[in-house]
């Protein structure tokens, strides 16, 4: 016995030793990006508890952009700017921070389209979508009825629908005050379906879901022969609602929901749901004005399956499934039970067959229960510990993360045999492989969101940098073959080529279509308007100066909104705004652009304003003043660039 | 129903493993599938933090059993990662009370499944403290077959026959140290 420990402790040690030697020898090249050429795909990656997504190129794993949703970004002013601020409003308010976990890209047909990306706020219930020929946040829609939207922004084959999913159940809007203790009575998870116009992507709250008060952790739509139907996890079938991490975990098994969401659409258009009062901010971003506004809802259809039946089934799944992924040909869906030892995968035409004989082990709070058995496809025996997420290749084979053994398992989706595994550093959560979620996976690499980093980098104190790892699965091994920090925590992630929107990506607006009401279209139309206590200073800004530059006349318990004008039409020449005391961010605005920074001047004096982004090699002459007198002060309004100096 | 949580100070037989590791040279590890269980977080290097649950068994004199059999069954780097666990820990003396040719036979490597199920059914994932377990309780663990708790004038008793002596906190959940081995049903 001790002999065997011995080799067994050496065999273990040693193997430690060349965790960093794990990588091909031939990495480096496959990971290279030679300067001045581009990498193949684009990497969305959720931004985590920074609010916001964050661009990567691949295979280089170079940070490309963070493209900020639900977050303030002072680096480019957005939630900062007059015309920004409205896109953070919600019914609590103004909130300029949210826990940003999952994207999704717009589909035709199952396969990307390059239109647009979809993200969603956990925390404060809401989804974005995000313009791919801006990199911009376009629109944010609140949820309403609902706690926690994690199993979200998952959307339909043609981008019929995006869901937002209720992690958290609570009680509905119109009956808000009732006891914890009566939970299972009165807490409620939604599943809401939110409709996609096809030509410009606005959202629409078409219609909620009722469900038990289950949390609902992740989702996916089906494809091909599954259309129609869209499959939830969910875990806490138990109803707990203390202490989860025991209570949570009695059930062996918990569900797969599985909800027919052409079935509740004919429902809701047949005017079957419930109309429910309640009031949610939906705020757009107009790319000619410049400006968001919000709008405020008050109406949400409501479906109840317990009346409304036959389009809500669910289907036992153990334990605590996490991920709910179906494979690209639309015929399985893999549930992944975090706690689990097994990967179940479930076969859609069974789901049918059980459904039409009606198949049932029983009723879950008046919704049918299929037969485990009568659904299973099989199950992936010993895999590994703690299955998450599922994605998919082209050739039928399936790449799950499992967070508690830490490692990637590739197994093949009809036979349910294991090919291949290989460890993560450290702790993954998601997954991606490029079109991994679609139709039409484009393969090539499986890239690892891990939840723990510990000694990969060089260290930077106790919070050190998230990380993500890229494997090549062009071969029949999964080899490591890059580690990249990332911004944020990275949930789950996408990735598309390149090719599908690198020429469609915008260079700048087009200033004759700037119809921001404050814009300024020349120098000639520069000026400064006082309006009670407000001054409206319309700014040009061009290489290399301000217009005006030097402002007198303002005092003290004003409130002066800078709106500046980028009269650049080129290519990559951002100006930014800045004026001492600013208590928000610079702007930074981009080439036929105007945004606005609102200042409120504390004391008297001549106060300095310049612009923040290097211009031009005259960035540095790109200044002016603001003289600020005492409030009652008869310093006359005037404004200049250029005037010739007082001899 | 309050368990006193034993402050036992473990001594480490480490010096062996420490003098072995040393010897070892910087191999590049063959794509195989052992390569699942090959340098996870147990390879860290990190004296500072808490002791997670495998270095607590490591530093236990009295698990060198278990000890060699989470390593066996490869779940020593699933078992140091970020957890929660529970997991209920024999001592040698409850492994030697099996036979010891099953537990022979359990070592070798074409029985590593049998092994690994028999050690997932003494994990749960989660934490439960002995003061949280109350009697008739049932524990799910990772291989999904449920273990019962019995508690009895403040002694928690699993399914029926072995008896919580001591618990340890780890940094990634909390070892019960029991006096035999849970098997799972059939």
């Amino acid at each position: 016995m001790g002999g065997a420990l011995l080799i067994i402790a050496a065999l273990w040690q040693c193997k430690t030793k060349g965790a960093a030697s794990a990588t091909a020898s031939d990495a480096a090249q496959k990971v290279y990006v030679a300067p001045g050429t581009y990498d193949e795909f684009y990497n969305f990656v959720s931004g985590g508890f920074n609010g916001q997504v964050s661009v990567y190129g691949l295979p280089s794993g170079r940070l490309l952009k963070i493209v900020p949703v639900f977050s303030v970004f002072p680096e480019n002013g957005y939630g900062y700017s007059e015309e920004t601020k409205a896109m953070l409003n919600t019914s609590h308010g103004w909130v300029p921070w949210d826990d940003q976990h999952h994207i999704s890209l717009s589909l035709t047909d199952g396969i990307q389209d390059g239109r647009w990306m979809f993200a969603n706020a956990n925390n404060t219930p809401r989804v974005g979508r995000v313009d791919l020929k801006s990199f911009r946040t376009m629109e944010i829609m609140e949820i309403p009825n609902a706690g926690g939207n994690h199993s979200s922004p998952f959307i339909t084959e043609n981008s019929e629908y995006i869901v937002a999913g209720t992690r958290f159940s609570v009680p509905m809007d119109d009956q808000p005050d009732v006891s914890i203790q009566s939970y299972k009575d009165n807490f409620r998870g939604t599943a809401s379906f939110i409709s996609i116009n096809p030509q410009d992507g606005h959202m629409n709250l078409a219609f909620q879901v009722l469900l038990p008060g289950i949390n609902l952790d992740l989702s996916r739509s089906g494809k091909g022969p599954s259309h129609d139907w869209f499959f939830f996890s969910c875990y806490n079938s138990e109803r707990a609602n203390t202490l989860l991490e025991v209570n949570a975990s009695q059930n062996d098994k918990d569900f797969i929901v599985a909800i027919n969401w052409k079935k509740a659409e004919e429902l809701a258009k047949a005017g079957r749901g419930m109309k429910k009062s309640v009031r949610y901010a939906h705020n757009t971003y107009d790319e000619r004005t410049h400006t968001a506004t919000t709008k405020w809802e008050t109406e949400a259809i409501m479906l109840d399956p317990r009346e409304l039946k036959d389009f809500v089934y669910f289907i036992p799944c153990p334990k605590s499934p996490h991920g709910c992924d179906v494979d690209p040909t639309g015929k399985y869906f893999v549930g992944s039970g975090k706690l689990a030892a097994v990967i179940p995968v479930f076969s859609f035409e069974k789901m049918q067959a059980a459904i039409a004989a009606k198949n049932f082990e029983g009723e879950y709070d008046g919704i049918p229960v299929l037969k485990y058995d009568a659904v299973l496809h099989g199950e992936v025996q010993k895999p590994g510990l703690g299955p998450l997420h599922t994605e998919f290749d082209a050739d039928g084979n399936a790449y799950t993360s499992f967070f508690v053994s830490s490692e990637i398992v590739k197994w093949n989706v009809e036979s349910l045999q294991v090919l291949d595994r290989v460890p993560t550093y450290y702790s993954i959560g998601h997954l991606c492989v490029p079109g991994g979620d679609t139709k039409k996976p484009w393969g090539k690499y499986v890239i690892a969101y891990n939840k723990i980093t510990k000694d990969r980098y060089l260290p930077t104190g106790p919070e050190l940098a998230q990380s993500a790892q890229l494997y090549d699965i062009t071969g029949e091994k999964m080899r490591l073959i890059l580690d990249f920090p990332t911004v944020g925590e990275p949930h789950y992630a996408n990735a598309m080529p390149a090719s599908l929107i690198k020429d469609q990506s915008l260079k700048f607006f087009k200033l004759e279509e700037n119809n921001h009401p404050y814009v300024a279209k020349g120098e000639g139309q520069a000026k400064v308007v006082r309006e009670g206590n407000k001054v409206h200073v319309y700014m040009t800004a061009i290489r290399s100066h301000l217009t005006p530059d030097n402002i007198e006349g303002v005092r003290i318990g004003d409130e002066v909104y800078f709106h500046v004008t980028n009269l650049e039409q080129d290519w990559d020449v951002p100006h930014g705004f800045a004026i001492k005391g600013a208590a928000t961010a610079e702007i930074l605005i981009m080439p036929g652009e105007t945004q606005t920074l609102l200042w409120k001047p504390d004391r008297a004096g001549v106060v300095p304003l310049y612009c923040t982004d290097f211009c031009s090699a005259l960035h540095q002459e790109m200044q002016g003043y603001m003289r600020v007198s005492p409030a009652g002060s008869n310093v006359p309004l005037k404004f200049s660039t250029g005037e010739p100096e007082v001899q | 129903m309050l368990l006193i949580m034993k402050n036992k100070l473990y001594f480490f037989s480490f010096f062996l493993l420490l003098a072995v590791f040393s010897a070892c040279t910087d191999n590049t590890p063959t794509a195989d599938a052992t390569a699942a269980s090959a340098a996870g977080q147990s390879a860290v290097q990190d004296d500072v933090s808490q002791k997670n649950i495998v270095q607590i068994a490591v530093g236990s004199k009295d698990h060198t059993t278990l000890v060699a059999a989470v390593k066996a069954a490869g779940l020593v780097d699933a078992l140091s990662n970020a957890g929660p666990f529970t997991v209920f820990a024999p001592t040698d003396a409850a492994f030697a009370k099996l036979p010891k040719e099953t537990l022979d036979d359990l070592m070798k490597p074409e029985n590593k499944n049998a092994l690994s199920d028999i050690l997932e059914y003494h994990t749960f994932v989660g934490v439960v403290k002995p003061e949280q377990m109350r009697d008739g309780q049932k524990l799910n663990q990772v291989n999904l077959k449920n273990i019962t708790l019995s508690v009895q004038d403040g002694k928690v008793t699993v399914n029926g026959s072995a008896q919580i002596v001591a618990s340890v906190p780890a940094s990634n959940g909390i070892v019960h140290v029991v006096d035999a081995v849970l098997l799972p049903p059939k």
